[in-house]
């Protein structure tokens, strides 16, 4: 009798029940999975937390045991690390994002629109570019730099933020009169769009972003479904968006 | 631990900039504590809270309106661009300038009540004896604190040697002139370079560890009032 409680006390929870998923998810990709999470839980009636940071820092999270189930990472390089490390389940991985990266000036301070032309002409003093040792963005901008022929002639102008987001601050803030940020960190705002130059995909690596399930969620099917709604239609919709494009 | 292969550059930008720090810091803060420590004018807890306010904000607040008041559309921005020709975030100097706030309470606290301890009485049987105030502050107040004055500036030291907040809003992380020892060690950490992290990382925490024991064991009286 007892155990017969239990078992109708336990069993909601385990089938068709709402569970709550935590979701690692790399900062520039944090605005938009609120509104997927949102629209996630809406439709199946779990919750999703999503816990945001750099790339970097949430793998050494996880790394260290930390409670989360999927990790929506900004590259592709720490999702494949932990599945070759058996912390992350080899067939639950995707790419959700291809970052797209723009050149964003302040309009009122360049002399010329903002474009290849601005860079070759070095009439400013920074250009601030996301670290290359910890931000795919970064290894990006560089890349770019190396296309435009223009890496060594820039090198004493570039200064660097921590990740995407600090790079955008850098510009924004105005101590940066150029940065190379992330088109999603520019779409929704019509001002800064049109002091912005999308930089051609030919000129750099696609910014391929990762998701994974990770090992300790990996009999949890509301996580799993959680990365299959991310190659939905409608999930593809709001990615591209908010300012990438979709695999 | 592979100690070979770690990059030496930051450690120098570090050192040096804690140098500049301590030593400019002398020159602004002192005045500051002494007038702290003298002073009758009900505008002092207006003073004191303002040295005492980096010690209880978080260094990222700090950064934040550093960045904002260093860039070039602000007017101490703008005044640094247009004397120097070099923007004051980004550089050597915005450090040293953000620096000097950030480690502030730490000469300014030991200082004060050394100047206090000093008292009344010694500096005006000086002044009785035909000493000048600047006189007196020199040839009495100042060798009656030596220790402190040693005990702030080494404390002054060892904080901008951790500085990290603060440097990494303002500073652009710049290989070879504003990457100092905190982002280093931080930039090791987030590629998983954790040998390279914990090499710069265990001779930042003996160094200061060793300033801290030499700093108590040689004064006592001097310790600055966190919180």
């Amino acid at each position: 009798m007892t155990l017969w409680i239990a078992f109708l006390v336990l069993l909601p929870p385990m089938v068709g029940g709402a569970e709550e998923v935590v979701v690692a998810v790399a900062s520039n990709f944090a605005p938009v999975a609120e509104g997927l999470a949102e629209d996630f839980a809406a439709s199946t009636g779990h919750e999703i937390t999503l816990v945001a940071g750099s790339t970097g820092k949430l793998y050494a999270q996880i790394v260290r045991g930390a409670p989360f189930d999927v990790f929506l990472a900004a590259d592709t390089a720490r999702p494949a690390r932990l599945v070759a490390d058996g912390q992350a389940i080899p067939d639950a991985r995707r790419v959700y994002a291809v970052g797209r990266l723009v050149l964003l000036g302040r309009a009122d301070d360049l002399p010329t629109q903002v474009g290849p032309e601005l860079l070759a002409t070095g009439t400013f003093r920074h250009l601030a570019i996301a670290n290359p040792s910890l931000a795919p963005y970064g290894v990006a901008a560089r890349e770019v730099l190396r296309a435009l022929e223009l890496d060594v002639v820039l090198a004493d102008r570039l200064v660097f933020g921590e990740n995407i987001g600090q790079t955008f601050a850098l510009v924004a803030s105005g101590n940066a009169e150029l940065g190379l940020v992330a088109q999603a960190q520019v779409i929704g705002d019509p001002a800064r769009r049109s002091a912005a130059w999308l930089v051609p995909a030919r000129h750099h690596a696609p910014i391929r972003q990762e998701g994974v399930l990770l090992a300790r969620a990996a009999e949890k099917k509301s996580a799993r479904a959680f990365l299959d709604y991310l190659a939905t239609d409608e999930a593809r919709r709001a990615i591209e968006a908010a300012g990438y494009e979709v695999p | 631990m592979s100690f070979a292969s770690v990059d030496p550059t930051p450690i120098w930008i570090t050192l040096q900039l804690a140098a500049w720090t301590t030593g400019l810091l002398f020159m602004v803060g002192t005045p500051i504590a002494w007038w702290l420590a003298r002073t009758e004018s009900r505008a002092r807890p207006l003073v004191e809270a303002v040295t005492a306010l980096p010690l209880v904000l978080p260094p990222t607040v700090l950064g934040f309106y550093l960045l904002i008041l260093m860039s070039p559309e602000a007017p101490l921005g703008r005044l640094w661009l247009s004397a120097t020709g070099d923007t004051l975030t980004f550089s050597f100097s915005g450090l040293v300038v953000a620096s000097m706030i950030y480690s502030l309470p730490f000469m300014v606290q030991p200082l004060a009540a050394a100047f206090e301890g000093v008292g009344r009485g010694p500096i005006e049987a000086a002044a009785s004896l035909g000493a000048s105030p600047f006189d007196a502050f020199l040839r009495v107040a100042v060798p009656l604190s030596r220790r402190s004055f040693l005990t702030a500036g080494v404390l002054t030291f060892s904080h901008t040697l951790g500085e990290f907040g603060v440097v990494l809003m303002v500073g652009g992380n710049i290989p070879g002139a504003t990457r100092v020892l905190s982002i280093a060690i931080y930039d090791h950490v987030e590629t998983l370079r954790y040998a390279e992290a914990h090499a710069l990382a265990a001779g930042l925490l003996v160094f200061s560890f060793a300033v801290l024991v030499l700093v108590y064991a040689f004064d006592r009286r001097a310790r600055v009032r966190v919180g």
